[in-house]
């Protein structure tokens, strides 16, 4: 099965084609993570450039949500160093990292069930409406503009992601593959510079995943969001990378074009097993 | 049939944004309100405005207080009774030792006292959730009433620690008699529930619920839980505070700090559980039919029944039914009385027809 997706990555075309790919905004040096004894992530460097689709691949268990963990501030690794924008960071969390222009969604849908689609994707702005308590309990003036203005914005990304009709569906009632919309729309509203994935096709079918890597590629292309990928799906992540970097038990085997990697003895074996 | 939504378009997202964006419902609240506001006056008796139209409103203010910090914040509280003695017992202060203090200002403050107090309590909140956050605010319950009764500066030093509230006085205007403390009242409790509604359709109630439903994706798209939960804690105390006020005020006169007891928390938790959790209008809902519930059984059981209990089986059978009501809402319909009005609306909307 591996090894037919492998094959069908490999006649995909790199999309790199005429995209600007800037200068390294992330960079991750000598990264060590681990829970007690249990070492998640080991001496680990990558870089990740302005404009760039980068995937994390591997096996499960490799580190790789561990990884996206660290970048975005709720997992702090005990040695190493991540560069964002030539800043070395200290005492990071999720907040500040959000306030720097990283968004991201989830691996297990992380919407906020008990509202709508609208409400939830107005969340995403939430760091740039500015109005306070007090405002917002009488509803008039700067408050109501406010809330206007970003609605605006909002419904830019619901068009953009052809959800129109379900925007006042309570996210719960939706199935799978529209939540995974959802929750991208949310991250999208915050108009991120770096958006971080983990795995935004897990359980979807062909079709669905046809629209998700459209709307990626579209996130890329349009925006210039700098995007890592977590993903399983081969294919996708052969066709629509610039740059794969593998894991494997918390340590780094692979990293380079997609056509590098899948030439990496070390990946086949990571992928495919070896006899010993 | 006469409920459709057909032909009323959003032209603008200010259209759209309204609390009640289909006509009918806009109509009948404003009826709804001024109803309670011109007709009710008129046409109930002292019985109906001091023991069950007042209180209603009262506990309504106090359950959507607990409503904000449970039902939108999603953090467990029973001490919502402590918060209103706060409230109550600040008021009262406020009104005692500084001259010419006014009534509407005091209240304001006592509630805000209740606010400072809720923040403190609510600390514990950053670091534990659910049962044991729950635990935490049962230490509020029995701290503050047992603070107001240890120090005895808190109620002047009267030997019994009831206090009797001062009389009130609004721009020369004594609010003496039922009517009008029904009116002061209602008009307290309009407001208040105003501006709930606005803060949770904004960006605030959009982050309470937020850290409700999932605090790591919360946290991740920008939302400091920390001060989500403190603003929740805050406003929730406030709201029970200017809730305890109006009760030593307008409803009781005479309060005392046991009066503040635990069984009033959990009653105030029976009406957003009963009410709905989460919704502006379950609080409404829950405290009338927590307040409605017992008089109706005092009155129709035994004329029902007739000799054939005696008074003591009447007031068991409250407890039973209050057991069985929040048995059956927790398992058949966890959003309470305002889901069943929603699922009622939604099915009118395509009544007679069944799609």
């Amino acid at each position: 099965m591996i090894v037919n997706e492998l094959a069908v990555g490999a006649q995909g075309q790199s999309p790199a084609g005429g995209r600007p790919i800037g200068e390294v905004i992330l960079d991750l040096q000598n990264i060590s993570l681990s829970f007690g004894g249990v070492k998640a992530l080991t001496d680990i460097s990558f870089n990740v450039r302005k404009g760039e689709i980068r995937s994390i691949i591997g096996p499960n268990g490799a580190g790789k949500s561990s990884m996206l963990n660290v970048i975005n501030g709720v997992y702090h690794p005990q040695q190493g160093s991540v560069i964002f924008h030539g800043e070395k960071r200290r005492d990071m969390d999720p907040h500040k990292a959000a306030a720097q222009g990283i968004a991201r969604t989830f691996q297990n849908i992380a919407l906020f069930k008990g509202m709508s689609v609208l409400d939830n994707i107005m969340t995403g702005r939430i760091l740039k409406m500015k109005t306070n308590l007090l405002q917002h309990a009488l509803f008039w003036g700067a408050a109501q503009r406010e809330e206007i203005e970003h609605r605006k914005k909002v419904e830019e990304v619901i068009d953009f992601l052809e959800i129109q009709s379900i925007r006042k569906t309570p996210v719960g009632r939706l199935p799978y593959g529209l939540q995974k919309r959802v929750e991208l729309g949310r991250a999208l509203a915050a108009e991120p510079s770096m958006l971080l994935l983990d795995e935004p096709m897990a359980g979807m079918n062909v079709e669905e995943k046809q629209d998700m890597s459209r709307f990626i590629l579209d996130v890329n292309d349009q925006f210039g969001t700098t995007i890592v990928l977590i993903e399983h799906d081969m294919g996708v992540v052969m066709d629509i990378s610039d740059r794969v970097v593998v894991l494997d038990y918390g340590k780094k085997i692979g990293d380079g074009t997609p056509e590098e990697v899948m030439a990496n003895p070390d990946v086949i074996a990571a992928y495919l097993g070896t006899s010993h | 049939m006469f409920y459709r939504e057909a032909g009323q378009f959003k032209a603008s997202y200010q259209a759209d944004q309204q609390i009640f964006p289909i006509r009918q419902d806009k109509i009948a609240v404003w009826a709804l309100v001024l109803f309670f506001a011109a007709v009710v006056p008129v046409i109930a008796d002292q019985y109906w405005l001091k023991a069950i139209l007042i209180p209603v409103l009262i506990f309504s203010l106090a359950a959507l207080g607990l409503n904000i910090l449970t039902g939108y914040a999603g953090q467990l509280s029973l001490g919502s009774a402590a918060f209103m003695a706060v409230g109550a017992f600040g008021a009262y202060n406020f009104m005692l030792r500084i001259d010419g203090m006014p009534f509407l200002v005091a209240i304001v403050l006592g509630g805000l006292c209740a606010a400072a107090v809720g923040v403190l309590f609510g600390l514990p909140s950053l670091r534990i959730k659910g049962f044991y956050l729950a635990v935490a605010t049962l230490a509020a319950q029995f701290f503050i009433v047992w603070a107001l009764v240890k120090f005895p500066w808190f109620s002047n030093y009267s030997s019994s620690g009831v206090i009797s509230t001062q009389e009130i006085n609004i721009l020369g205007f004594a609010f003496d008699g039922p009517t009008s403390k029904y009116m002061l009242t209602l008009a307290v409790v309009v407001i208040l529930a105003l501006a709930a509604k606005n803060m949770v359709r904004s960006s605030t109630g959009r982050a309470w619920m937020a850290v409700r439903d999932m605090d790591v994706a919360a946290e991740v798209i920008g939302i400091r839980p920390m001060r989500t939960k403190l603003i929740a804690f805050a406003v929730s105390s406030f709201y029970c505070g200017v809730a305890g006020a109006l009760y030593a005020y307008t409803y009781l006169g005479t309060v005392e700090p046991e009066g503040f007891n635990l069984d009033l928390s959990f009653k105030i938790l029976f009406m957003i559980i009963i009410g709905g959790t989460g919704s502006i209008m379950g609080s409404f809902l829950g405290a009338a039919f927590i307040v409605l519930l017992p008089i109706l059984l005092d009155n129709f059981v035994p004329s029902l029944l007739g000799d054939l209990v005696s008074a003591s089986f009447v007031s068991n059978f409250q407890l039973i039914v209050f057991g069985a009501m929040i048995i059956f809402f927790l398992i058949v319909e966890p959003h309470g009385l305002a889901r069943l009005w929603q699922i009622g609306k939604e099915k009118l909307r395509l009544w007679p027809f069944p799609h």
